[in-house]
């Protein structure tokens, strides 16, 4: 008995001893006496890839720690509300405006772009892809009743469906519109299984686009832009807030170096993202 | 194909499979050590003690054990955010808030389990006992030694709910890789990225890891009856 007690306790010695080392060997420099730099961003720039080489790069070159919390721009924008986070970065322009003129946010920042497209199954049943107006072909998805699925989580993609259904004047409810509730990904997923239609980023859809057989329909228009911007949390709301580091973070992402990882970033050889500071 | 991409990934110690396993490990057993103790007492005293409001407290911690980990997740996130009243501690997304919710979430289920299995024995053992003149420290402790086994495995319940547990773990870790990442958050995340291998790995390292300490335990116990 006391034996397996040991035992149990020698693995949880070990196993702290191994996480401890292993977080401390994540970053070449001493850093552990300084505060940690909390990120709060979309889906769709974690599951693209796109951070997991920007903030490396950004921790080798100022030796600050990034904890990054992959979550909806809706969530991402409540966490940066309440002082859970140090910086954002979020996709929903309307949305991050009313952050910044709320008081939440200071210096928000344009830092790239890239678009939506409308995704759907490539015998394209509601007949959209001779549309060029993406409004136009939501209309024409709810005329046909096709399965559409919406990632239904106040996500920044979630918030410009919404605009796109308003737009064509149609308000979505009833079997064929399904709410997922989930992230990009997942969405993308279940689309793909049920053959229906969904609104992706490109970046999302990209990064994914070996594993299905969905096709992008719509494309091109100027209402699919899709802008990222970055904010820093009002250090005067909430005590705590690491300010000089979430500024140095944004000083980093919009330098050239920055910017230049943006854009050379690829995935199954193309790009994901342009960089809207130096271009 | 997708199996042996996740045995690869297991069979060549993967660093960030290691790590993300012995996260998940750690988080686990540490909730569990620190959930038994209270819930030891609690059980003992639910079982050898006659009071007031006794059975509310039982039915209280039966329907606590059904209680979802989102729940308790969002219920602690209220606390510990900055916008909380423990706001200052700066609790939220580090591995402590993890370890915070797990604890509370094994608590009522390895509480109850103990209550039930001794106050089986403390029916039973005590009049035995007095006709053996023994008294009160040494009747708990023989009580404890005949529930021995029952004990564990109610020990074991709370763990098997911790380490098995996504909700807590996302709402309150966030999910940061190489801080608070686990393995059921990983599986969550890399499930919805359509990166299946992963995953999958996780999912097999999550079944010895319970695998083990279950028997580990299972052997101690025997071996010493």
């Amino acid at each position: 008995m006391e034996k397996i007690l040991f035992i149990l306790f020698i693995i949880i010695i070990s196993s702290f001893c191994y996480a401890e080392g292993q977080i401390e060997n994540q970053s070449d420099n001493q850093t552990s006496t300084q505060q940690r730099l909390r990120l709060a961003t979309t889906t769709s720039t974690e599951n693209t890839g796109l951070l997991d080489v920007l903030i490396p790069a950004f921790t080798n070159r100022t030796g600050i720690k990034v904890d990054v919390i992959a979550v909806g721009t809706g969530k991402a924008i409540t966490l940066g509300e309440n002082g859970d986070v140090d910086i954002i970065m979020v996709h929903a322009r309307s949305r991050e405006d009313s952050f910044v003129s709320d008081g939440y946010g200071v210096n928000r920042r344009n830092l790239m772009h890239n678009d939506f497209v409308i995704l759907g199954p490539p015998d394209d049943p509601a007949g959209i892809s001779s549309v060029k107006d993406a409004a136009k072909a939501f209309k024409k998805i709810q005329l046909t009743k096709s399965s559409f699925i919406s990632r239904g989580d106040d996500s920044g993609t979630n918030t410009k469906e919404k605009e796109l259904w308003n737009t064509a004047g149609v308000i979505p409810a009833g079997k064929w519109y399904k709410e997922a509730g989930q992230g990009m990904g997942a969405v993308i997923t279940m689309a793909n299984d049920m053959q229906g239609y969904t609104l992706s980023d490109r970046g999302t859809y990209l990064a994914l686009r070996d594993k299905i057989d969905l096709a992008v329909l719509v494309e091109g228009d100027p209402k699919l832009f899709n802008p990222y911007g970055v904010i820093a949390v009002n250090p005067a709301i909430h005590d705590g807030i690491n300010y000089e580091d979430a500024m140095r973070l944004i000083a980093f992402l919009t330098s050239g170096e920055g910017q230049s990882i943006i854009k050379n970033f690829q995935k199954n050889g193309e790009k994901l993202f342009y960089p809207d500071v130096i271009k | 194909m997708v199996l042996n991409k996740a045995l690869t990934l297991i069979f060549t110690a993967d660093r960030e499979v290691i790590f993300i396993s012995m996260t998940s490990l750690s988080m686990a057993l540490t909730s569990t050590i620190l959930s038994t103790i209270p819930a030891l007492i609690l059980g003992t005293v639910l079982s050898i003690k006659n009071f007031h409001g006794k059975s509310i407290i039982i039915i209280f911690l039966n329907s606590l054990m059904a209680m979802p980990t989102v729940v308790i997740g969002l219920l602690i996130y209220s606390l510990i955010s900055r916008s909380g009243p423990l706001g200052n501690f700066g609790l939220l997304f580090t591995p402590w808030a993890i370890i915070i919710g797990q604890s509370i979430l094994s608590f009522p289920i390895i509480a109850s389990l103990i209550y039930s299995a001794l106050s089986k024995t403390a029916v039973e053992l005590p009049e035995t006992l007095e006709t053996l003149g023994a008294g009160g420290t040494r009747k708990l402790y023989m009580i404890f030694r005949e529930s021995k086994t029952a004990v564990l495995s109610a020990i074991l319940s709370g763990f098997g709910r911790v380490i098995g547990e996504v909700g807590v773990s996302m709402m309150l870790g966030g999910n940061i890789r190489w801080f608070t990442r686990t393995i059921t958050t990983t599986i969550a995340l890399e499930t919805s990225k359509g990166e299946f291998e992963l995953a999958l790995a996780l999912g097999i390292i999550l079944i010895f890891i319970s695998f083990t300490v279950n028997a580990l335990l299972h052997w101690g116990v025997n071996r010493n009856v």
